[in-house]
């Protein structure tokens, strides 16, 4: 279903968009609004309790192309973001670089961009302190968000590049965003709109197909386009291209990404001298402990 | 209008870092370890294409033992299943080996209890699965049904007879006669729910062997 007729049924029926989006899911698959509600309001739980227990803590990565990149933001003193970015940047590189070290994470929507959407849970809840309720509310528009786009497109970045893990997950944490301080459908749609728009035609180019180089900096430099994406929304400003439309063309330009920038570690970032001579030391030693200056 | 799978895009909780080759492999020698019921004494995973290419720097080895020992798909010591296998003194091994014509994350898997058995999986992303071979005989289970796996005999009305200890609705299922000389047939079916008679089943004189492997409880829980 398409996100335009969801905000149509919310409109028609005078209903919040995310209980339109409860009983649309009820009618698909049989499952109680109420459940459903108290699964999301379980994954929110798990979410803030991640980044918690992994904030700006340094981490132990499978092939140690990463690990400390959450823990040097944390003890930097921002000049010229704001303490809500700041705080989602830092939980988004925490939870990545917990993710590259075999740390439990909630996938959402896939393992390798899962840094997005807990930093920005986390900002939320954290530093602008927002009601619980409205928390899972927007989750649940950002599921809705999610779903449009993986039956449309794809999450997958094999299969679309990282537009479809990373612009995804930025898509939804800007729709969230904007629902759950509105619970607005409309603004929120184009937040996800103009958000998908700046990372659109990006590659998974991933250092030896690990989810370690380029993956975790990108989790935390989406986060800043979600939230500004968000920003223009919430001043008012429109996505002229809708949501849906954004999606078919991220769905086209995944098709006509050669193999290479799709997750095969062969072209993009993978492809660098520096990438390549990195990967021929880890192939003969096996991790890249002292390879890497952390 | 379809709306699905809300809680399959924001979740699951799982280990990192990445559903296809770390929640995805788990998940099929997860399925091998419910087909044995027990810890199994030996296993051997055979890993193909980007499995074998990737595999130390996604932590799938440790994700495929993790999957033998029962581990949870959100349990840390994932990380440690190395150790964990040893202390439970599962004797296990990797091989690299061509496939043939299957998907690039595909894992064989053959373990050891009373005898051998063997199934081959593939990972398709987002930690979908689909197990492509059970004792060689091939299907396509993605897991979402709970499945009985049947060693019989391969004469006439056998089928009938398993299918009349069965109440429910069947989704898919898959017959192949193994061996002509030894007269013996695998029937794998995948059902609706689990409302048969397992121990009527067993009692058949049909039926040499009866697996049941319960549906994962993966996508959306708990």
């Amino acid at each position: 279903m398409k996100f335009s007729e969801l905000l149509e049924l919310s409109c028609r029926a005078n209903q919040p968009l995310h209980e339109v989006i409860l009983i649309q899911q009820m009618l698909e698959d049989g499952s109680d609004p109420f459940e459903t509600r108290a699964k999301v309001r379980f994954l929110l739980h798990t979410m803030l309790e991640i980044v918690e227990s992994n904030y700006g803590k340094r981490q132990r990565a499978l092939v140690g192309l990463c690990g400390n990149n959450a823990r040097l933001l944390s003890k930097h003193e921002p000049k010229f973001v704001g303490e809500f970015i700041h705080a989602a940047m830092v939980a988004a590189l925490s939870v990545s670089e917990a993710n590259a070290s075999m740390k439990r994470i909630v996938a959402c929507p896939t393992a390798g961009s899962c840094g997005v959407m807990h930093g920005v849970v986390y900002a939320l809840s954290k530093v602008t302190h927002i009601e619980e309720e409205r928390l899972i509310e927007g989750l649940i528009v950002a599921g809705a968000i999610g779903d449009v786009v993986a039956r449309v497109a794809s999450v997958s970045g094999a299969k679309s590049g990282c537009q479809a893990e990373i612009g995804t997950a930025a898509a939804m944490a800007s729709g969230m965003m904007v629902y759950a301080l509105t619970r607005d459908g409309e603004k929120s749609s184009h937040a996800a709109a103009i958000c998908l728009k700046s990372l659109m035609g990006l590659v998974c180019d991933p250092v030896g197909g690990f989810v370690e180089v380029p993956c975790v900096k990108r989790n935390a430099t989406a986060v800043a386009v979600a939230v500004s994406a968000a920003e223009m929304a919430l001043s008012g400003i429109k996505s002229v291209i809708p949501f849906d439309e954004v999606v078919e063309a991220m769905a086209k330009v995944g098709g006509s990404l050669p193999e290479e920038l799709r997750e095969t570690g062969l072209g993009g970032i993978a492809a660098t001298r520096t990438a390549q001579s990195l990967l021929r030391r880890f192939m003969n030693r096996g991790d890249m402990n002292g390879i890497v200056e952390q | 209008m379809i709306l699905l799978g809300l809680l399959d895009i924001l979740g699951p909780v799982m280990v990192g870092p990445s559903s296809s080759h770390t929640l995805g492999a788990m998940r099929i020698a997860r399925f091998a370890r419910r087909f044995a019921a027990t810890m199994p004494r030996k296993v051997v995973f055979v890993l193909h294409g980007s499995f074998t290419r990737t595999c130390e720097g996604h932590g799938t080895k440790k994700a495929l033992l993790a999957g033998i020992l029962d581990l949870s798909y959100d349990d840390e010591k994932i990380s440690k299943s190395y150790n964990l296998a040893r202390q439970n003194g599962l004797k296990f091994t990797f091989e690299s080996a061509d496939l043939g014509d299957v998907h690039p994350n595909t894992v064989r898997v053959r373990f050891f209890t009373d005898e051998w058995h063997e199934i081959e999986g593939c990972s398709i992303g987002g930690g979908a699965i689909k197990i492509t071979k059970v004792d060689e005989v091939e299907c396509e289970l993605d897991w979402k049904y709970d499945t009985l796996i049947v060693v019989n005999r391969d004469e006439p009305k056998a089928l009938m007879k398993i299918l009349n200890c069965i109440d429910v609705n069947i989704a898919n299922l898959y017959l192949r006669r193994v061996n002509l000389l030894q007269q013996k047939a695998v029937t794998i079916i995948e059902l609706d729910g689990s409302n048969y008679d397992v121990e009527k089943l067993r009692k058949l004189d049909v039926v040499l062997e009866c697996y049941f492997v319960p549906k994962d409880q993966f996508l959306g829980s708990w």
